[in-house]
């Protein structure tokens, strides 16, 4: 089971991983896994598990190129990341690290708390009580570099980047 | 059929036609990488990639502006490992402590020009739009790749207009067009898309880079003035064409407009400075590649020259690079700063994302130059930031509360 975080719109990336807790500011590299939402919501980093889901509002990791703030995210297991908007430079960051990037506005069909199943290979998440929301199914160029983990095992795969003919 | 800035830049660098909407692999001119990026770069390519060498040291960029010089036991070390590195791969593009913000230093080297593709590892490499070229920011791992292999993935972007009439008032200037901008547009406004500003041929160079850094945010994935009236080299086939396609058009007259102000904790959360009410600040910092060339030194100047600070209030200036502190030495522009009361730190990023050089304390309130306002941007969460011109930044360091540069002119 998934457990549902749920986050207001706008999110940046200052709010995901602050600029004075950079992996070149820390001791060690893996300390990042304490920051992410450090002072935006400061329960997350401790209490996230393995899989959990942020269900986020509109234009989720504006801001910063910074990508130790998805890798933050992905450190501590985050599964997806559903919001109906993504800023650009995140969704890339997101989308090479491997990280599930779905494009949907659930914050109000969700709560914040709620357990539920995802389905990554059917798109699909199931709730305590078996109601299945579907998630939009993303383009083909998406896919093929999730279906490889990330954009480093996807280039060493296929020598090209994607939605580039084969 | 006629294409966008960005569609012509994007067409000559995949190799065939290609229009908004569609996904194409396309030659970069120009990699840029900073300090704080640098090492995650560098270990992604060399271990996960298992690439040793950049694909053409010629067309990667090095620049160590966003701790510069290093404030850390730790940042100091990571440096010299990124010295290091570009010594090894042969990169005669690297620019060090002191020589300034990446985005002013890569135009005023000559090495950024028009009609280029440059991805750079921050997310106001939108800048290079200052010169017609298409920047984009990226993270460490599209950096890692493009310095590799020359090459990236671009969905190619629609193009919102920003149609400028008329000219700007005594005291307003190019930051009050782009916040007026983000205030219509909202800061997701452009998401995917690109931004070109018209009718601002009368600015100049660094001017035009406060409106191409803006434009990430209100999302966008490059930020583009058309290139005329400028001192570079441009290449014939890239210009403003009949009948290009774009997605959405905002018109501002600048003559009308007002100073404006984006209020905590979001950039587009813009008012006409007038509506604002008092707001009393600690500190106000002049500085960025949003706003501290030369030309807002010299505004600053102007409106400070011969008076004093007022009491209890900072003023830092940090200019974006040497060649603006240079020209504010050389023609008195920093003297009537620093009689004024300014505090001066090394050209560079300064406390723009608070790492160092007057990051805030709790309770704080800034008047700041820059390009945003999150919460904990420039220091501590509980600092409030405000975003206005170098205008507005020296009317308000005299009076102590955030005031029209029109009433102390
Ligand atoms: S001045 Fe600020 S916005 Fe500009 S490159 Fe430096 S950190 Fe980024």
């Amino acid at each position: 089971m998934s457990r549902v975080w749920i986050f207001g719109q706008d999110i940046n990336t200052d709010q995901i991983v602050p600029g004075r807790f950079a992996p070149i500011m820390l001791k060690n590299e893996d300390d990042l896994r304490k920051y992410p939402f450090v002072e935006h919501r400061p329960e997350f980093a401790g209490d996230v598990r393995p899989g959990d889901i942020i269900v986020a509002g509109n234009n989720f990791g504006c801001g910063s190129s910074r990508e130790y703030a998805p890798l933050a995210l992905k450190m501590v297991g985050v599964g997806a990341i559903i919001a109906p908007l993504f800023a650009r430079i995140f969704f890339r960051n997101a989308l090479n690290l491997g990280i599930p990037c779905f494009t949907a506005d659930l914050t109000s069909q969700l709560r914040d708390g709620q357990q539920v199943e995802l389905v990554l290979e059917d798109g699909v998440i199931v709730t305590e009580g078996g109601e299945r929301i579907a998630l939009p199914p993303p383009p083909v160029f998406l896919r093929e570099v999730w279906a490889a983990g990330g954009i480093v095992p996807f280039f060493r795969q296929h020598g090209r980047f994607p939605g580039e003919a084969a | 059929m006629a294409q966008t800035l960005s569609e012509q830049i994007l067409s000559r660098a995949a190799g065939r036609q290609v229009r908004a909407g569609e996904v194409a692999t396309v030659a970069v001119d120009l990699v840029m990488m900073h300090d704080s990026l640098s090492p995650s770069i560098i270990k992604i390519m060399e271990q996960e990639l298992g690439v040793e060498r950049v694909w053409d040291p010629e067309r990667v960029a090095v620049v160590i502006d966003h701790v510069a010089p290093a404030a850390t036991v730790q940042t100091a070390e990571k440096q010299n490992e990124v010295r290091r590195w570009a010594q090894r791969q042969g990169i005669r593009h690297f620019y060090d402590v002191g020589r300034g913000i990446s985005h002013p230093v890569l135009v005023e080297e000559g090495v950024a020009q028009p009609g280029m593709v440059i991805v750079g590892s921050d997310s106001h490499s939108t800048a290079y739009g200052c010169v017609g070229a298409f920047g984009s920011g990226m993270g460490s791992t599209d950096i890692a790749l493009a310095a590799a292999t020359g090459r990236t993935w671009f969905r190619i972007p629609e193009t919102v207009l920003v149609r400028a009439t008329g000219r700007f008032r005594p005291g307003v200037s190019a930051k009050d067009l782009a916040l007026r901008a983000a205030r219509e547009l909202r800061a997701d406004g452009a998401t995917y898309a690109a931004v070109e500003w018209h009718g601002v041929e009368f600015l100049t160079v660094m001017e035009r880079m406060t409106l191409a850094t803006l434009s990430i945010e209100v999302g966008a994935k490059a930020g583009l003035v058309p290139p005329v009236g400028i001192p570079q080299q441009v290449p014939d086939w890239l210009k403003v064409q009949e009948g290009a396609s774009y997605s959405r058009i905002i018109e501002v007259n600048l003559a009308t407009l007002e100073p404006q102000v984006s209020a905590p904790s979001v950039v587009d959360n813009v008012f006409d400075l007038g509506d604002l009410g008092r707001v009393a600040v600690d500190v106000v910092y002049l500085g960025t590649c949003t706003n501290g060339h030369y030309e807002d030194l010299a505004a600053a100047a102007r409106i400070l020259a011969g008076k004093q600070v007022a009491p209890g209030v900072r003023l830092m200036v940090v200019p974006a690079s040497r060649d603006a502190l240079l020209r504010a030495t050389e023609d008195g522009t920093l003297a009537k700063l620093i009689a004024a009361g300014a505090a001066l730190g090394t050209p560079g990023c300064g406390a723009c994302i608070g790492r160092h050089m007057g990051v805030l304390g709790p309770g704080e309130t800034c008047l700041f130059t820059g390009n945003r306002n999150f919460r904990g941007r420039m220091g501590s969460p509980e600092a409030n930031i405000y975003l206005a011109s170098a205008e507005v930044a020296a009317a308000t360091a005299l009076t102590g509360f955030i005031t029209n540069p029109a009433d102390v002119m």
